[in-house]
């Protein structure tokens, strides 16, 4: 009874409103069939993504300089590549974008913020050299060119060409300065003046500098680089180390970035890069490196301590931790992979992993992205902290010496503080260089900067009365 | 032989009730056709079986797939050994729930990345794990003083992919 009603129900329902039945069934169809065509387009799209990576429309070549260029057969990549002129903070690192007013001199309307303002004791540490006079927070790849060429530390001292090899791109000006010879180049760039040599270079670090145009794999474009790893190989019995023929391509990924992020000095008047690796990457090697060759980069203002300066040390630090040991790469953090539709493509926005925890580190680390950021953030306070013990250690080991020079310039112990301060100055250095505050090597980090606070001490202790001196009756 | 009386209550079809009828048997057909078109181009059959390349058709699990095959569980154990439920009516409904989502994710783009497992789909991993281990786990069960389960995979988490 009721069936029948429910049924006469529908069918009168039909026979008042015939239009309105059938709308509304068609606009179900309609619904489905758009839904429908939806996902097919959405696969057919994800399907045609997967088959071909990239569609070449130039040809690239050894003389495609202009990433713009590279740009038009890798949009993604050339996307992200652009994006590093972002400037953002994390609680210990990057920096932060300062207005300026342009001058003809120096053009920027915006520089990151001045270290040596935010810490004046780096002005002690480095007394009469350029960093005193001008040294500011590093900013992304994009202004790596601009930053050094505009530095104050070019009018506080004469910078030589090589400079370039890490601040512009430099694969092209070098062969085409030797001729088609990529060490000529080199050797030709490393004895210009910076101005000179600053006009046959257009862009920062650019896509020619990582990767070969004809199959996109990465290679090694820095002689420095080729002729440190040699030296390191060499001292490990490995024999005519060749590194673009024998490294793997997992090491390629970090090796690409050591080209840049390294310690290095200018060997002899003929200005020549040298990365200081003969004995080992660890510091007590690199410095008995500069011992043996009597390298110092400047003498000390206030004692005449024959001192080094330490350049962001990256890769070595990196080569003593947990993810070097894991053989995690630098590019598996800092250029994570990344989806785009159904690509995968790395990450060409070079930046610090703690601005992208999701991908940098949860691929591995499948914990909350909070207690990540707690860890790496744990890391780097305790990093803080002892570099500010160290820090304070040397300033007054510099007051001390400076004090005993000044009353008796001839003193027995002189010498030796001084030799403790070169230590203390560069082992304290090769963690503040270091952008990473300790977080790629903790333990080493930390062993670095003991080890300075004890050359610190050390060299105050020699400037003292010896106990049976102090007992001695006057 | 008579043709049977005709109800005198049902009217025959009018002009406007054929067209109708026509108009929404194409407007179905229409939509079913593009339906099973889109079904058998993005392989909708190949998710009914238990090959692993099947779960990479989306191109998201590549990368898992990729690992599988280089893991300790390959020639053990399959996608759905680990990621399904025991019992035909519990897996198939849980592939559908699957398939569902992870479908409705991809097309819309909304997902965290990296990929993370529902708590669903880590309980029916966790049970997975004791499907074939259950001799040495039953151990680590029992002997576990503080009466929660310990997590297998919480350690494990490698062994699939």
């Amino acid at each position: 009874m009721n069936k029948l009603a429910f049924k006469d129900r529908v069918l009168n329902f039909y026979r008042g409103r015939p239009l309105t039945v059938f709308g509304v069934l068609v606009l179900l169809a309609v619904v489905g069939a758009a839904g429908g065509t939806f996902l097919l387009v959405s696969i057919i799209e994800r399907k045609h993504e997967a088959q071909n990576p990239f569609f070449r429309v130039v040809q690239l070549t050894e003389d495609t300089e202009d990433p713009a260029i590279w740009g038009k057969d890798f949009p993604m990549q050339y996307d992200d590549y652009r994006r590093t002129v972002d400037q953002v903070r994390t609680r210990y690192g990057g920096s932060e974008a300062e207005e300026r007013t342009p001058t003809h001199a120096d053009p920027r309307s915006v520089v990151a913020q001045s270290r040596i303002e935010e810490d004046p004791r780096l002005k002690t540490i480095w007394a009469g050299y350029a960093f005193a006079k001008d040294f500011r927070e590093e900013r992304g790849h994009a202004f790596m060119l601009d930053d050094q060429t505009y530095t104050e530390r070019q009018q506080a001292a004469k910078q030589p060409g090589a400079c370039l090899n890490c601040h512009a791109s430099i694969e092209v000006p070098y062969t085409k300065a030797g001729g088609g010879d990529l060490m000529k180049g080199f050797e030709k760039f490393n004895q210009m003046p910076f101005a000179e040599a600053r006009k046959l270079v257009t862009h920062p670090v650019a896509c020619i500098d990582c990767h070969d145009p004809a199959t996109l794999q990465l290679r090694i474009t820095r002689p420095g680089f080729i002729e440190g790893m040699r030296a390191l190989k060499a001292s490990q019995g490995v024999k005519d180390y060749d590194v673009n023929r024998d490294a793997t391509r997992q090491e390629m990924r970090s090796f690409v970035c050591g080209q840049c992020h390294v310690e290095y000095y200018f060997k002899g008047p003929e200005k020549r890069l040298v990365y200081p690796w003969q004995n080992g990457l660890k510091v007590e090697q690199i410095l008995s490196y500069y011992d043996k060759e009597q390298f110092k980069d400047w003498s000390h203002a206030d004692t005449g301590a024959p001192v080094l300066k330490a350049q962001h040390p990256e890769f070595e630090l990196w080569n003593q931790g947990i993810h070097a040991r894991s053989g995690v790469a630098c590019a598996d953090c800092h250029m994570p992979y990344k989806r785009e539709g159904a690509l995968k493509i790395s990450d060409h926005h070079v930046r610090s992993p703690l601005l992208n925890i999701n991908r940098a580190c949860q691929t591995c680390h499948k914990w909350p992205e909070s207690e990540l950021k707690e860890r790496a953030e744990a890391i780097q306070e305790r990093t803080e902290k002892m570099r500010n013990l160290a820090m304070d250690a040397l300033v007054e080991l510099i007051g001390d010496l400076k004090a005993v020079r000044t009353a008796n310039p001839t003193a027995g112990p002189i010498t030796v503080a001084q030799d403790f301060q070169r230590k203390a100055q560069f082992y304290l250095d090769f963690v503040e260089a270091e952008n990473s505050y300790g977080f790629h090597a903790p333990e080493e980090a930390l062993r670095i900067l003991g080890e300075s606070i004890n050359f610190s001490r050390k060299g105050q202790l020699a400037l003292r009365p010896s106990p049976e001196a102090a007992l001695q009756p006057k | 032989m008579t043709a049977e009386p005709r109800d005198a209550s049902v009217k025959p079809p009018n002009k406007t009730t054929v067209l109708l009828g026509i108009g929404i048997a194409l407007a179905i057909g229409a939509t079913v056709g593009l339906g099973s078109y889109t079904f058998v181009y993005a392989k909708g059959g190949s998710y009914l079986g238990n090959d692993p390349a099947s779960c990479a058709n989306c191109h998201i699990m590549q990368d898992h797939l990729n690992g599988w095959i280089k893991s300790s569980h390959r020639s053990v154990a399959t996608c759905n050994d680990c990621h399904t439920p025991a019992g035909l009516i519990p897996k198939y409904l849980t592939k559908a729930e699957h398939g569902f989502f992870h479908s409705l994710a991809f097309t819309t783009d909304k997902f965290h990345e990296p990929i993370q497992i529902t708590e669903r789909s880590r309980r029916v991993t966790e049970k997975a794990c004791r499907k074939c281990h259950q001799d040495i786990v039953h151990e680590i069960d029992t002997t576990n003083s503080s009466g929660a389960t310990i997590s297998c995979i919480r350690c494990h988490d490698c062994v699939g992919h």
